[in-house]
């Protein structure tokens, strides 16, 4: 079918998925759009009364799309097909999306590439589970613009009543999830009331069937549809598809996602850090230099340097760079056979970068029919959850919500895509802080005084044991109870504790999560200076990021021993020695771990102490042990 | 961005993507007018070069001028070009009605090639809107040891993220048109100027508006001797583009079964 577009026109086709309920009237809806448009090529619609007699049916508009032999005999729309058509003032390409739950995947390969939907439900079924779960995944692909046609009228008697309790119920759901409808249309796509032109806001047009109904008709409201523009005002992500050397030039090859890249412009690689000047953009087959290129574009490069850059990688400005993490939450729906289940990992594609994940938890698995959101250890097929994912190297991502191209990312599981997602770095730092050194110009000196003297004259060697777990656990009293017994035993001991650093060292620093990772990063860097200099330092924090306590253990070189002081939340909270609890859940605590923000519980502690089950006393036997098992050179360093 | 900005922008991307993960990889040549702008993509994906073979599946019944064209440019390009010959007539299905068997010639010459060389994608310029079965495509589309393609159950693909991994043993054709129509080609022939056999043009009362073997393609009556001519003609036309193409004509599953088996 030849689309008959007016001359000299370079016109954007708005692309448009019809989604909803199986057998709720997408594809007679379609082909009456074409057949009203005028966009049937010639014997079409003959060749339809053909067909439709040899199956001994009424006249069927939906064959208009059934390529397939197999979906004429299951009258069941299995795949997407994209069909253009166009009215006086703009071009259209719908994406037909299927109803039935076993072709979500093919669905959502649709919508995903849309600029609208067209939400249909049938008027005499009223709102059923798929137009809900059709609608919640428009919104999470973000579709932004949705129009709801109710269709079969004539089955209720064009009834205005039944159309407002439809209209009522739809527009609640889409209320729900933040989705404005533009239009909530009555048609009848068999007699094609309302589809193209509404004869009751026409006059001299008799009596039309709906004359209660004064709005748009369907095609009058996908008019008012826009195009969704490039993104060129947001920050520059260019991202790396591949380099080139077919001959001395080295090429970058990618596409600008957003923002401008222009010939001179300092670029910021991530999560490489490396930083380079773009030299060229390089075209083929032109004479006039190209100094300058756009969101959407596809382009090429060479830089001033020789920098290591790879597929995977992304450019930006220095100024407004992605952020850096190994971990991100993200809400996704689960397109795969087999359950997405935690622990499990799989392969993610985000842009051009594939790295392995894991699941560290399920948070929520949503029901898309009621909007409630539980916990569970799985998320099935068709179904959407939200996770929190770890990886192994540092990725760079953006905020979904801010930038939707680098904050969206697919599943891969074994060799078949199973899942898109977008990103939320809801109580995750940035790990860009991470802490580069940002001095040049150091020389380290060595220490004539070696770490191997100081062990033999303390008769212990320096290290730190890093307490880490939820407020009440116990830290801070285990800590000075443990200090005391080591002292009394003749070690070097000290005690870096929460809230006595937070009033010296750290009082600048806050609660955010990019303030709590500086907070334990200079703890980190401190204890490391202590083990250094011989003492046992022992740390009482929260510490609630892996990221950190990490970052700490590879500060303090060797002898980090992570303990991990256990205790479950209703114990903390019922112990709730500073009140904090009760402060934080009357909501006059921010960010307060366990409750408003997370906790990641260590996975290999050097020690665990379980405070729920042991007393003080016996916690702090366990600690000392353990510390005279690993610390000590001899029996009773008094005597060293 | 204009439209042909958007479409080409994609189709680099595709090709780059293909190229980066697919390999080996070679790109079908069928001498047509879509063909000539794939090629023309891939020069401006990869800096002028075509960094991969392009295969020319030689049927023995294409036009006189369309082998003109092919030794032409394949110097002027710098191609490095394989053609591959079609097993005759009579070794293909017989059940196939005479210009769907015809095609089938062309199916079993390409698996014979791309087994001969080992070719583990194949880029083809297969458009969603010249068939209807065709309209049902992925950009990068699975196919099994014997080409077979299960329309029921094609991955899926949102997000400018094309499934590139595949078990051992499968193929892939990758689609970089898809996305382009009749017309998209045509006005990008004219923007950038690049050459076309001369049948599509007007002689005598006809043209081509389609180039299979010379004995199922038909001409249609027309006087367009020009691109704008051909672009102008085409904005009023209600007929569609592969009406001179003998095969789609003939018993309704017979192209559904032709692609199934591997036909483009």
């Amino acid at each position: 079918m030849s689309p008959r577009l007016p001359l000299g026109s370079e016109r954007e086709a708005l692309k448009i998925v019809i989604v909803g309920h199986v057998d709720h009237g997408k594809s007679t809806l379609i082909g009456r759009l074409l057949y009203e448009t005028g966009s049937l090529p010639p014997g079409k619609v003959e060749e339809l009364k053909a067909v439709s007699a040899r199956r001994r049916m009424a006249i069927e508009w939906s064959f208009v799309l059934d390529a397939f032999q197999a979906e004429r005999d299951q009258a069941v729309t299995i795949d997407t097909t994209q069909i253009w058509f166009k009215t006086a003032t703009r071009d259209y390409v719908i994406i037909d999306a299927p109803g039935h739950r076993e072709f979500l995947k093919n669905m959502v390969s649709g919508a995903a590439a849309a600029d609208a939907a067209v939400l249909v439900v049938d008027a005499a079924e009223g709102v059923r589970e798929q137009t809900r779960r059709h609608g919640y995944l428009l919104h999470l692909l973000g579709v932004r613009q949705v129009a709801v046609a109710v269709s079969k009228m004539d089955l209720v008697a064009y009834d205005e009543r039944r159309f407002s309790e439809v209209s009522r119920e739809i527009g609640h759901y889409l209320g729900e999830i933040g989705v404005v409808p533009t239009f909530i249309v009555p048609i009848s796509g068999r007699d094609g009331d309302n589809v193209a032109v509404n004869k009751a806001a026409v006059q001299g047009e008799g009596s039309p069937a709906m004359a209660w109904y004064k709005g748009p008709s369907l095609l009058e409201a996908l008019a008012r549809f826009q195009t969704v523009t490039r993104p060129i005002d947001q920050p520059l992500r260019f991202l790396i598809q591949d380099v080139y050397k077919f001959d001395q030039r080295r090429i970058l090859a990618g596409r600008i996602e957003s923002g401008i890249l222009r010939v001179g412009d300092r670029l910021l690689f991530s999560p490489s850090n490396r930083t380079a000047r773009v030299r060229s953009i390089e075209v083929w087959n032109s004479d006039t230099e190209c100094l300058e290129v756009r969101a959407g574009q596809s382009v090429a490069i060479t830089l001033d340097e020789q920098v290591f850059v790879e597929r995977g990688e992304m450019a930006s400005h220095e100024a407004l760079p992605p952020m850096l993490s190994t971990v991100f939450r993200a809400t996704l729906f689960w397109l795969g056979q087999k359950p997405l289940e935690v622990h499990e990992t799989y392969k993610l594609k985000l842009g051009t970068r594939e790295a392995r994940v894991r699941v560290q938890s399920i948070e929520r698995v949503i029901d898309t029919d009621t909007l409630a959101g539980r916990p569970g250890d799985r998320v099935e097929r068709n179904g959407v959850g939200e996770v929190v994912m770890r990886c192994r190297e540092i990725l760079a991502l953006d905020e979904y919500r801010d930038l939707a191209r680098t904050g969206r990312f697919v599943v891969v599981d074994e060799y078949d895509t199973v899942a898109g997602g977008v990103i939320s770095m809801e109580g995750y730092p940035d790990q860009r802080h991470a802490f580069a050194v940002k001095s040049a110009n150091l020389t380290s000196v060595e220490h004539r005084v070696t770490a191997t003297l100081r062990t033999e004259r303390n008769g212990h060697c320096g290290g730190v044991l890093w307490f880490t777990g939820l407020s009440g656990s116990g830290k801070s009293t285990l800590a000075m109870a443990v200090e005391q017994h080591l002292f009394n035993k003749g070690y070097h001991v000290y005690v870096l504790d929460g809230d006595n650093v937070r009033g010296g060292l750290n009082a600048n620093l806050g609660f955010s999560p990019e303030d709590r990772a500086e907070n334990i990063r200079r703890v980190g860097e401190v204890a490391a200076l202590f083990a250094d200099s011989g003492v046992i330092c022992i740390s009482a924090f929260i510490s609630p990021y892996r990221a950190d306590r990490d970052r700490a253990r590879t500060a303090a070189k060797s002898n980090f021993h992570e303990v991990f002081i256990k205790a479950g939340l209703d114990a903390c909270e019922r112990r709730d020695p500073k009140g904090l609890y009760r402060k934080a859940r009357a909501g006059k605590i921010a960010d307060f771990t366990g409750i408003s923000a997370p906790y990641e519980t260590p996975s290999r502690a050097e020690l665990v102490v379980d405070t729920e089950t042991a007393s003080i006393e016996d916690s702090v036997r366990q600690i000392v042990d353990y510390v005279e098992r690993n610390f000590a050179r001899s029996r009773n360093p008094r005597k060293a | 961005m204009l439209h042909l900005d958007e479409l080409e922008a994609q189709s680099v991307y595709i090709l780059r993507e293909a190229y980066s993960q697919i390999e080996p990889l070679a790109m079908l040549w069928s001498l047509g007018k879509d063909s000539n702008v794939m090629i023309w993509l891939a020069r401006k994906a990869f800096c002028g070069h075509v960094p991969f073979p392009v295969i020319h599946v030689d049927t023995g019944r294409k036009f006189e001028e369309m082998y003109e064209f092919r030794t032409r440019y394949a110097v002027e390009w710098s191609l490095q070009l394989i053609t591959g010959d079609c097993p005759p007539v009579e070794e293909v299905d017989p059940t196939l009605p005479p210009a769907a068997r015809a095609a089938a010639r062309k199916t079993l010459g390409l698996k014979a090639l791309l087994a001969q060389h080992g070719f583990k994608g194949v880029i083809a310029g297969i458009r969603r809107d010249e068939q209807a079965t065709r309209a049902k495509e992925r950009v990068f589309s699975p196919r099994d040891e014997s080409g077979a393609w299960d329309f029921r159950d094609q991955p899926p693909e949102f997000w400018d993220q094309y499934k590139t991994d595949f078990p051992p043993g499968t193929h892939v054709r990758i689609h970089p048109l898809l996305h382009w129509t009749e017309i998209d080609v045509w006005r990008y022939i004219e923007r950038e100027n690049i050459p076309v056999v001369p049948l599509y043009f007007a002689r005598d009362g006809k043209r081509y508006r389609s180039l299979g073997d010379q004995d199922i393609t038909h001409p249609i009556d027309s006087n367009a001797a020009t691109l704008q001519e051909i672009i102008e003609e085409l904005a009023t036309t209600t007929t569609s583009e592969r009406a001179g193409r003998a095969m789609d004509h003939e018993r309704e599953d017979a192209f559904e079964r032709l692609r199934a088996s591997g036909y483009m």
